[in-house]
């Protein structure tokens, strides 16, 4: 579980997150929506120690992680898996050995098990075919799926995903979200996932947080989503054709079975 | 040690030829302008590889090589790790729980600590063999006077000086460079930014040092 508590972030003098508190739970994805903009990415990067935030604290677990001393951070770090959103894998080595990175710097198996358990990772993402091939040779979303492999490669506790599905097409997209939603559940990682894609909300959101302006403005589960009276969220959600033509489809079949 | 045979591959395997091919033209055109201007009945003509050598041993093969090698080789670093840094991938180090600088600064600036001296013996053993093909071809001064001209009065101090020397400017092209690469922050531009810059500020230490290092050396 990690929570949030408090978390400020100014950027000379400009804030960007503003007093932010939440609770993401263990073994369900857990989405941060919003604009572009808003200051999800900040937020996912300061929960992940990359920008240090002004104020505020940020718990892993029970410990508090914007506390704890750099040695500490680096042990915590090995339990963290990351999902960038230009997925940055290393443009010299393999696909398998992008996989194998982890393992060869922090498990203490040997090569044969530690080149197994790539394989593994990588027959999880269904890439098992391309381990051999450079990631200037393989289109976007299997180097997405290339991230997964290599972020779930130590068996992490925790899982940020951030903008897995941008610059992918719609099929490629459900593939990715169906494969960190199934990841969560397998390992039961506490997954957190920044995105501005409702049909990813709609698909693995198990719990919904929308941000708008640096300001936590709602906090719910997908289903709740739609429903919503909240005037911002509505304006984010809505502001697709597909889901304003949903919402007028369902309010219809409300009126239909009240009268 | 992957990084650091990496390190080594680019400033050694590839940039051995760039080494071979300007310091035999250099070390030609040292000697034949030496043997046209010093035409004096009061100099020996063996000062013409002497003075040639010198010229190749102390500033030649050691600073001047370093500064081309900053532009082909200190660009490069300050590139590809630039790059990694507008592509996420040291912050994908970092999250890993690797120590991004110690990875990917460290075994560079080892390798080019301790490979720059070899590219300089390189660097003077084809300067020289330069000045040799040039004193065949033209004849003046003979290959006998000029060989006697490059033993002639030899210090080895000014082998380990030169050595010392290119050891120090290794350490100065690959720090400032991997700086500039690590510090770099935006897009593509950015990157050619970083790496122009890290080139004009190699140069300037690399002369200011070359300055400083040869009064408290040689002063």
């Amino acid at each position: 579980m990690i929570q949030i508590k408090h978390l400020r972030k100014e950027f000379d003098g400009e804030v960007v997150l503003n007093n932010i508190d939440a609770t993401f739970q263990k073994g369900v994805v857990n989405m941060i929506i919003g604009k572009s903009g808003s200051g999800k990415t900040i937020l996912l990067k300061c929960l992940v120690g990359l920008i240090p935030p002004t104020s505020g604290e940020i718990w892993y677990d029970g410990k508090n992680f914007t506390r704890m001393k750099s040695r500490d951070i680096h042990r915590l770090r090995r339990d963290i898996g990351m999902l960038f959103q230009g997925a940055a894998l290393f443009d010299s080595r393999t696909v398998l050995e992008n996989v194998m990175f982890p393992l060869d710097m922090f498990s203490r198996k040997n090569k044969r098990e530690r080149r197994k358990r790539a394989e593994f990772c990588l027959e999880r993402v269904n890439l098992l075919y391309a381990a051999n091939l450079l990631p200037s040779e393989i289109s976007g979303g299997m180097k997405k799926r290339v991230a997964i492999a290599r972020a779930i490669a130590l068996n992490p506790k925790y899982l940020f995903c951030d903008e897995p599905n941008s610059g992918l097409d719609p099929k490629t997209a459900q593939l990715i979200d169906e494969l960190i939603y199934d990841i969560t559940n397998d390992f039961e990682m506490t997954t957190i996932v920044v995105s501005h894609d409702m049909n990813s909300v709609i698909n693995i959101g198990d719990k919904v947080i929308f941000i708008n302006e640096g300001i936590k403005e709602w906090e719910g589960s997908k289903s709740e989503v739609m429903g919503a009276e909240n005037e911002k969220l509505n304006d984010f959600v809505f502001a697709s054709d597909l889901f304003k033509k949903i919402k007028e489809a369902e309010d219809i079949i409300a009126e239909d079975e009240k009268g | 040690m992957k990084e650091f045979m990496k390190g080594i591959y680019a400033l050694g395997v590839n940039s051995i030829w760039i080494v071979i091919v300007i310091s035999f033209f250099i070390g030609a055109v040292i000697v034949l302008q030496i043997a046209l201007n010093i035409d004096s009945p009061l100099l020996p003509r063996f000062t013409v590889g002497m003075v040639s050598r010198e010229i190749i041993l102390l500033e030649f093969s050691s600073t001047i090589m370093c500064l081309i090698l900053s532009g082909k080789v200190g660009s490069n670093v300050a590139s590809e790790i630039g790059s990694m840094r507008i592509t996420e991938q040291i912050d994908a180090l970092d999250i890993m729980g690797v120590n991004s600088a110690n990875y990917l600064i460290l075994p560079k600036i080892v390798s080019f600590v301790a490979f720059m001296p070899v590219l300089v013996i390189f660097s003077m053993f084809m300067g020289l063999i330069g000045g040799y093909i040039i004193c065949m071809v033209l004849g003046t001064p003979s290959v006998e006077t000029y060989v006697y001209g490059i033993q002639a009065f030899f210090r080895e101090s000014f082998i380990w000086y030169s050595i010392l020397k290119s050891m120090l400017f290794g350490f100065i092209i690959a720090s400032v460079a991997a700086y500039f690469g690590y510090t770099a922050k935006g897009g593509a531009l950015d990157v050619g930014k970083a790496s122009t810059d890290s080139v004009v500020i190699n140069s300037i230490l690399i002369l200011v040092t070359d300055l400083v290092f040869t009064q408290l050396a040689m002063g």
